[in-house]
C-alpha cells in the first residue's frame, strides 16, 4: 500500500516537474528580447532591454511622454509617432486613434507598443524639457470646503521651465486600502517666474484615489514625485482679445496666466468668466478682482448657477454662456482659453463658435 | 470503436459538435463572440490547442498513466498538461504575433480552463479512441467550436443594429441563439452517431 502511494506521488511529481522545467526554459528563451535601440527624432539613441512598453522604456531613461491613465490604454495621452519597428497597430489602440491617425498608420499609443526590436520614433522636442522632480509640500491653503491650494518646493535647487497654462503629473503613494500609487494630471496655478516651486489647486472628488490622498493624507513636509511640464494649453503671444472661462479648480491655469501677464505687462482686452455653483464654491475672488487694477482692460465675472436666497449674491447667475456676447468686441480677433469639465468645455465651445470666434482660436484643457 | 478517423473528424464538426451538442466551452464562447475578428482568432487557437492536447493527452494516458497504473489521476494530469501547453502557446504568440496576443492574450488563460478542451481529452479515453482517431476527434471538435463561435459572432454583428429587449441583451440573446443553432444541428445527427 505504502509503495503504491510513493510510486503514484513520484510519477505525478515527475510529470509536474518536467512540465515546469519546459516552462522555465521557454520563459528564458521566448521572453528575452535582448538589447534594443530607440532612435528619437533621429537625434538621440537609447539602448534599453527589450520586452517592455515604449512608454515605460522611455520613462526609465527619464523621457516622459504624457500619460494620464498610467499605461492602461485608456487616456490616449501618450500618442507618439513610431516610424519603424513598432509592429502592426493593435486592437487595443484602434478605439483610441482617430480615422486620420489610423489612415496615417504611424501614430501609436506608447503604452501599448512593446519594444522588441530596434525602433524609430518621433516626439515633440518640448518633451525633452519634461523631467521628474522630487518636491516637498511647503504650504496647504484651504480655498473652499473642497478645494485646496498646495505648494510644492523642489529638492536640491532644481528648477522647472514651463509656460503658463501647462500641467504636471502628481504621483500618489499607497494609503489605507489603496495599495498602488496612481498618476494624475494637475495644472500649475503659480506663475512661471517662480521656478523653484509650484502650486497646484486640487478639488476633492468623492472616491477619487488621488484627491482623497491629497485632501486627507498629504501633510506639510511630505515629499512627492512630480513630472512635467506637459500640455499645449498655454497663453499665445498675440494682440487678440482674450476670454477666459473656468469652472471649479479650472481656475489654476488661468491664475498662472494672469500672474504671468501681470509680470510682463499686458494691454489686451481680457474678460474672465468663472462658473461656480454657490457662494461657497467661490475662491480667490479678491485676488482676481485685484487684477482689474493691474491691467488696463480686464474684468473678472464670477457666475453662480445655484445662487440661493439670502446668500447675499448680487452678481450674475445661471450659466456663463449668455454673458459672452457683451464681452466680445471683434469675434475674429478674440482668443478663448477654457479649463473645466468636459461637459462645460463642450457647451462653452459651442456657444463661442456661435458668437463667431474661430474654432482654432479656442484653446482648452479638459479634466477628462 | 471502429469508426474511421476521417468519419470521426466530420462527425465531431457537425453531428456531435462539442459546443452545440455537449455545450462545452461556453464561457469564452459567450464573451469573445462580440467580434468576428477576435472570435476567429480564439477559434483558431482552440483548434490548435485541442488538436495538440488531444494527441498529448492520448500519449500521456497510454504510455504514462496506464503504464504506471495511475489512471485514476487522469483529471489532474490532463489539466496540468493542458495548462502547461496553453502557457507555452501564450509565450510563443506573444513573441511572434503580438497582434494576436493582444486580441487573445487575455483569453488564453480562459482556454486553459475551457471545458471543451478538457472534455475532449476525457471523451477520447472514455470512448477508447486510438491515436489517429484522437487527433481527428480533437481537430474536428476544434473546428466545430470555431464554426459555432463564428456563426454566433456573425449573428451578433447583425444584432447590433436590431432592437433587443433590455433584459435579453448580451448573454441572454446569445444563449437563445445558441439553442436555435443547436436545434438546427440536430438535423445532422441522423447521419452518423459517435456517442
Amino acid at each position: 500500500m505504502f509503495t503504491i502511494i510513493i510510486k503514484d506521488v513520484t510519477v505525478l511529481s515527475a510529470i509536474g516537474s518536467l512540465l515546469a522545467i519546459i516552462m522555465v526554459i521557454a520563459q528564458r528563451r521566448l521572453s528575452n528580447y535582448g538589447d534594443c535601440k530607440i532612435d528619437i527624432n533621429g537625434k538621440r539613441e537609447l539602448v534599453i532591454k527589450g520586452g517592455n512598453s515604449l512608454l515605460s522604456s522611455l520613462s526609465d531613461k527619464q523621457i516622459f511622454l504624457p500619460s494620464a491613465c498610467g499605461g492602461r490604454g485608456s487616456c490616449a495621452a501618450c500618442k507618439c509617432k513610431v516610424i519603424s519597428g513598432g509592429g502592426p497597430i493593435l486592437p487595443t489602440e484602434k478605439p483610441l486613434l482617430t480615422k486620420a491617425e489610423l489612415a496615417a498608420g504611424d501614430i501609436r499609443l506608447a503604452c501599448q507598443v512593446k519594444v522588441k526590436s530596434d525602433i524609430k520614433i518621433e516626439i515633440p522636442a518640448g518633451i525633452f524639457n519634461i523631467r521628474r522632480f522630487n518636491a516637498t509640500v511647503t504650504e496647504i491653503i484651504d480655498y473652499t470646503y473642497d478645494t485646496k491650494g498646495i505648494t510644492f518646493k523642489f529638492a536640491d535647487g532644481e528648477k522647472i521651465d514651463f509656460l503658463a497654462g501647462q500641467y504636471v503629473q502628481l504621483e500618489t503613494k499607497p494609503y489605507g486600502k489603496v495599495k498602488q500609487g496612481v498618476i494624475r494630471a494637475y495644472s500649475i496655478s503659480s506663475k512661471p517666474e517662480i521656478n523653484s516651486s509650484l502650486q497646484l489647486i486640487i478639488r476633492y472628488v468623492p472616491e477619487g484615489i488621488c484627491t482623497t490622498w491629497v485632501h486627507q493624507h498629504l501633510k506639510l513636509g511630505d515629499t512627492v514625485s512630480l513630472t512635467g511640464p506637459y500640455g499645449d494649453f498655454f497663453l499665445r503671444d498675440t494682440d487678440a482679445d482674450i476670454i477666459y472661462v473656468a469652472g471649479g479648480s479650472g481656475k489654476a491655469p488661468i491664475k498662472s496666466m494672469l500672474e504671468h501677464l501681470a509680470v510682463i505687462g499686458c494691454k489686451r482686452k481680457m474678460t474672465y468668466f468663472f462658473g461656480a455653483r454657490t457662494t461657497k464654491d467661490l475662491y480667490l475672488t479678491d485676488e482676481m478682482h485685484a487684477f482689474e487694477k493691474v491691467f488696463p482692460s480686464f474684468e473678472y465675472v464670477p457666475v453662480l448657477s445655484h445662487s440661493e436666497q439670502g446668500d447675499g449674491w448680487t452678481g450674475k447667475t445661471g450659466f456663463v454662456m449668455p454673458y459672452f456676447k457683451d464681452a466680445i468686441r471683434d469675434p475674429k480677433n478674440t482668443e478663448a482659453y477654457l479649463c473645466g469639465s468636459p461637459g462645460m468645455i463642450n457647451a462653452v465651445t459651442k456657444a463661442l463658435i456661435e458668437e463667431g470666434i474661430p474654432k482654432d482660436k479656442i484653446y482648452y484643457d479638459s479634466f477628462g | 470503436m471502429d469508426i474511421s478517423a476521417f468519419v470521426l473528424f466530420w462527425a465531431a464538426i457537425f453531428t456531435s459538435n462539442i459546443l452545440l451538442t455537449n455545450f462545452l466551452g461556453m464561457c469564452s464562447y459567450l464573451s469573445v463572440s462580440r467580434e468576428v475578428e477576435s472570435s476567429f482568432g480564439l477559434g483558431v487557437a482552440v483548434v490548435f490547442v485541442l488538436t495538440i492536447t488531444a494527441a498529448l493527452n492520448w500519449l500521456v494516458y497510454h504510455y504514462i498513466l496506464v503504464y504506471f497504473g495511475i489512471v485514476y489521476l487522469q483529471f489532474i494530469v490532463f489539466i496540468i498538461v493542458i495548462a502547461a501547453f496553453v502557457q507555452l502557446l501564450e509565450l510563443i504568440i506573444e513573441r511572434y504575433t503580438p497582434a494576436l496576443y493582444y486580441t487573445l492574450g487575455i483569453f488564453l488563460p480562459l482556454i486553459t480552463v475551457n471545458c471543451a478542451i478538457f472534455g475532449v481529452s476525457l471523451f477520447l479515453v472514455i470512448r477508447n479512441y486510438n491515436f489517429l482517431q484522437s487527433i481527428a476527434f480533437g481537430a474536428g471538435s476544434g473546428i466545430g467550436w470555431l464554426l459555432a463561435i463564428l456563426m454566433l459572432a456573425a449573428i451578433r454583428r447583425k444584432l447590433k443594429e436590431k432592437m433587443v429587449p433590455l433584459g435579453l441583451q448580451g448573454v441572454g440573446i446569445s444563449l437563445i441563439i445558441t439553442g436555435i443553432m443547436a436545434l438546427a444541428f440536430v438535423g445532422f445527427s441522423g447521419i452518423v452517431q459517435i456517442q
